[in-house]
């Protein structure tokens, strides 16, 4: 029997693209139909749609879209030792500093970027007060470079020094790494701006103290399997951005037991485990770089439209896509629409700042909102905007997660694998969960919100991905 | 003193029916003389200059950004209007409020809703092309109904649907009956065994809602656009509808309605139909009957003649059916009572392909008649803005319908051009359809009854006479209520007839009576 026969043999399902009135006709009748909210792919630009025509249903870029997205599921990053930046980090030469965002030099630093820089310096004792360490770091003898671009990631400012102790995450199935340093807690801390001395001291104690114990803890268990813990932390109410306190308690109850048979003891013992405690984010910088372990493992495949990084740096927007590998796309960094802690205001929010946005790139954060129905207040919204968060990210995603889910989406896996395609077609955003910090250093986080990356950076790289392939068939 | 407001959205697409009703209740606020919301395009921007409100920031406009023009004769009005047109947008963005939003693309809406079927595609004729390929590729049916779209994108499109062996209805298809759902503009007309392809929107509605009317019914109703079988389209879309028709077992009879096909097209249809084993009537309109005849298939004279033998075949009764007798002694009373110098009818048509089929009735009676629509140049009205000696509207062309709905959709479109005709001392007839059926207007009557006693009462005061003939298109299932939009219209004072042939017939014999026929010569 033809398609046309066998149509007049099934109930009808219309989907309605375009006009209301249609719609609103055939759900008088009774009629199946749905209605699709159609916006002009593109916003009608039509060299963006000529670049999209050029990728969508490309053979060359199916296929590197489904490597890319199988990377990232097949990836298992293991938490596996610690170690000190300097030492560890590739590339990570004498004077560096590696910062949160997209490439950045210091004229263009916004104040908690500045503040942490700063902070950064003194702590690595290049300098001996906040003045000199100005004058050094505008004096052009430090290398600022980008986390992203040394298989780290960080928070707010992201900053990190050589001294500075960094978890080492290990993705065996590809044999990429991942770094991150340890969260310091909320307050003064360096990655709002800080540079106290309070800071500072704090700063010491995790690297004299915490870290080595720490150290012993993770190398005893034989690596940690972050993913085990993320999948779980996503059942107990987490997104795995602005909320941990699911996964932090998780990692305590891991890791403990290693720290007491790693012989880790008294003050030791009981100032980590108080640490971790006293700080529901402390499990950030371990979702963080197990997310930039999975996206990296997918970064640098040819044709591929997937996106492998968003990040701020206080001052700009910056993505990368995965067939663009030495390319970024930055765009200013926008305010964050959100709710303000009581004595604060817009006027006081830090444009948008930080790596942590890499966790909605691998597939959390604000992408498993309708799994964090307990932080939607905090960020602004209502349960049914949780879900709407999540539900509308399937349609700018390649696919959906295999290893999270959420259980009130009847274990549908997370929205995972943002490309640029279907964002620049639909002109929906990335939806991110994000702090806000205020823009003088040191005075921490102000509020929470959500906010999209800029669309110019979606836009740009998805012509410049375009214009690479046209090159390459020479079409 | 008037106080003009123009202001663009850039980025804020809406769509026209959206647009519209966001209009129409700004326009409710007493003291706002004009509100236009449209989209930059170059045609708005032209509608926008003819209402004096293209200023330079409107020029500006991309056909992606919104543009908002209010005029109002109070300052405060102006700025109420101002203020509730940003509140009704915001309300249309945010409509949501579910936890599941709603789709944004084709794609995302065939990822939630699988078991779609049949995509219906209303977008601007620009994208529309690119949807229906999407849709086509994932494997849907399609139902064009947007118009503008390049003869060489539909041709591509067609051979995609053949190669898929999907049924793609369109570009420009603004009528199907699928599985008995009504698409687009579409009457609720009973399951039956009369399968119907159409290249006419109006002229479908018209004798799907007659085979209802005469206790028939419909199996399946493909509308094929209007270029289908144009030589380049070469009846892509026909042909496959008519396979499918053929291997249907719950189609028992078939009927063709389009304009006369480009010839070898013909041949190519007819041989189709000859070929398929199944009772066929055909109705070119305006075109050779013998063409048909001659493969031994039975051509329709007009549309309700063709639904009539259509019904005979299906009901197994004998061919050819009787025309129902022109009621002489309506006309008669009629023509009586006008003055001597009424002479022209006047034709305001919503159904282009009404408007057609009036023209090749009334033609051979009245003589020539000027149409914006006209198939002659040299019957081409010079300004469809003003009519001359007899004229033919086609109100839903795009001269008319630019930057406003459609006159199915918005009859009081019509009710300006009403009163102007009557006005004319020399207008002696005006000829009208109401279209009901879903996608049209609730309650046409309701709008255009009180318009035709006022035009017939300013013709009385005048001391003329003003016949009104209406054909009144629909079924005792639609929405609209059929009866009772006869029983408003007709104690509005005017003659409706159930089929548009009867009511161009009517017209021709009150003309004739009043003239003698031919010009009056």
């Amino acid at each position: 029997m033809s398609e046309i026969n066998k149509l007049f043999n099934q109930p009808l399902q219309v989907l309605n693209l375009g006009t209301t009135h249609f719609y609103h006709e055939l759900k008088t009748q009774g009629a199946r139909v749905a209605h699709v909210d159609w916006q002009p792919p593109a916003r009608g630009d039509a060299r963006l749609l000529a670049a999209l025509d050029i990728l969508t249903g490309r053979p060359e870029v199916q296929s590197a879209n489904e490597e890319a997205f199988a990377r990232m599921m097949a990836s298992r990053p293991m938490l596996t030792d610690m170690g000190l930046a300097g030492q560890v980090i590739p590339g990570m030469g004498e004077r560096t500093l590696l910062h949160a965002g997209p490439p950045l030099t210091w004229d263009r630093m916004s104040g908690p970027m500045r503040g942490a820089v700063i902070g950064a310096i003194l702590y690595e004792g290049w300098a001996k007060e906040p003045q000199a360490a100005e004058t050094l770091a505008s004096s052009g003898q430090i290398s600022f470079r980008p986390c992203h671009e040394h298989q780290a990631v960080g928070p707010m400012a992201g900053l990190i020094s050589p001294s500075m102790p960094v978890f080492i995450i290990e993705n065996p199935v590809y044999g990429n790494r991942a770094y991150c340093t340890i969260n310091e807690g909320l307050g003064k801390v360096l990655r709002y701006g800080a540079y106290s001395p309070e800071v500072l001291e704090r700063l010491r104690w995790m690297a004299e103290v915490l870290a080595p114990a720490l150290a012993l803890g993770i190398r005893a268990s034989g690596g940690i399997d972050l993913k085990a813990l993320i999948a779980q932390s996503l059942h107990m109410g987490d997104e795995c951005h602005n909320r941990n306190k699911a996964g932090t308690s998780l990692f305590i109850r891991t890791i403990a037991p290693h720290l007491v048979r790693a012989g880790v003891t008294g003050d030791a013992l009981a100032g980590a485990l108080e640490f971790m405690d006293r700080n529901d984010h402390f499990f950030l910088n371990l979702s963080m770089p197990f997310c930039k372990a999975v996206t990296d493992a997918a970064h640098g495949i040819a044709n591929c439209t997937l996106v492998t990084a968003m990040c701020r740096n206080g001052t700009d927007f910056g993505i990368r896509v995965s067939g663009l590998p030495d390319r970024w796309f930055t765009a200013p960094a926008e305010k964050i629409k959100g709710l303000y802690f009581p004595g604060y205001s817009e006027e006081d929010a830090n444009p948008d700042i930080g790596d942590s946005a890499i966790t909605e790139t691998a597939g959390i954060g604000g992408f498993a909102m309708a799994g964090a129905a307990a932080i939607v207040k905090f960020v602004g919204g209502t349960v049914s905007d949780a879900f709407r968060y999540t539900n509308s990210m399937y349609e700018i995603t390649w696919g959906e997660n295999l290893g999270f889910n959420i259980p009130y989406l009847n274990f549908r896996g997370t929205p995972t694998g943002i490309d640029i395609t279907k964002v620049v077609n639909t002109g929906l955003l990335p939806i991110i969960n994000t702090g806000i910090a205020h823009r003088e250093p040191g005075v921490g986080q102000v509020g929470a919100g959500l906010v999209h990356p800029p669309r110019r950076c979606f836009e740009e790289a998805l012509l410049a991905l375009a214009a690479q392939i046209k090159e390459d068939n020479k079409c | 003193m008037i106080f003009n407001r123009v202001f663009i959205k850039p980025n804020a697409y809406f769509d026209s029916v959206v647009l519209m009703a966001v209009s129409r209740s700004l326009k409710e606020l007493a003291g706002v003389e004009e509100a236009v919301l449209a989209m930059g395009t170059e045609m708005n921007k032209e509608l926008l200059a003819r209402v004096g409100l293209a200023t330079a920031e409107a020029l500006q406009a991309t056909p992606n950004d919104l543009m908002v023009g209010i005029k109002a004769n109070e300052a405060h009005v102006l700025e109420e209007a101002v203020a509730l047109a940003g509140q009704k947008l915001k309300g249309q963005a945010q409509e949501t409020g579910s936890e599941t939003a709603k789709p944004r693309s084709l794609a995302g809406g065939l990822m939630s809703y699988p078991e779609t079927n049949l995509v219906l595609i209303s977008v601007p004729g620009l994208y529309a092309a690119r949807e229906a390929r999407r849709a086509l590729e994932a494997g849907r049916h399609v139902m064009l109904f947007s118009d503008n779209v390049p003869l060489e994108e539909e041709i591509a499109l067609k051979d995609l649907a053949s190669q898929r062996g999907l049924l793609l209805m369109g570009p420009d298809c603004g009528t199907a009956i699928i599985n008995g759902v009504p698409l687009g503009f579409a009457n609720a007309v009973r399951q039956g065994s009369i399968g119907v392809v159409g290249a006419s929107g109006t002229g479908t509605q018209e004798v799907t809602s007659i085979i209802h009317r005469l206790g028939a019914g419909v199996s399946q109703v493909i509308g094929t656009g209007g270029r289908d079988l144009s030589g380049a389209v070469a009846g892509r879309t026909t042909l496959a509808a008519l396979e499918a028709l053929g291997a249907d077992p719950a189609t028992r009879v078939i009927v063709v309605i389009s304009k006369p096909p480009a010839r070898e097209v013909a041949r190519r249809v007819l041989d189709k139909l000859a070929g398929l084993g199944k009772p066929v009537v055909v109705h070119f309109l305006g075109g050779d009957q013998q063409e048909i005849e001659k493969r031994g298939l039975i051509a329709g004279r007009n549309l309700a003649d063709t639904a009539r033998k259509a019904v005979s075949l299906a009901q197994g009764l004998s061919i050819p059916v009787a025309e129902p007798p022109v009621p002489k002694q309506a006309a008669q009373r009629e023509a009586a009572a006008m003055a001597p110098f009424q002479r022209w009818v006047r034709g305001l048509f919503g159904g282009g392909t009404l408007c057609d089929e009036a023209m090749f009735l009334l033609g051979p009676v009245t003589g020539g008649i000027f149409s914006n629509v006209a198939v002659d140049s040299r019957w081409q009205l010079p300004d469809p803005l003003v009519s001359k000696e007899h004229t033919m509207l086609d109100m839903g062309d795009d001269f008319f319908t630019v930057g406003r709905p459609h006159p199915m959709i918005e009859p009081v479109l019509r009710v300006s051009r009403l009163f102007q005709e009557a006005a004319d001392p020399e207008v002696a007839v005006v000829l009208m359809d109401v279209v009901l059926g879903y996608g049209s207007h609730r309650d046409p009557a309701g709008v255009l009854a009180p318009a035709i006693a006022e035009a017939k009462e300013t013709a009385r005061l005048a001391g003329r006479y003003l016949s009104l003939v209406v054909s009144l298109c629909g079924t005792d299932q639609d929405p609209q209520n059929l009866a009772e939009q006869e029983r408003q219209l007709a104690e509005a004072g005017a003659l409706v007839l159930p089929t548009n042939a009867e009511a161009a017939l009517l017209a021709a014999e009150i003309i004739t009576q009043r003239t003698g026929g031919r010009n009056g010569e």
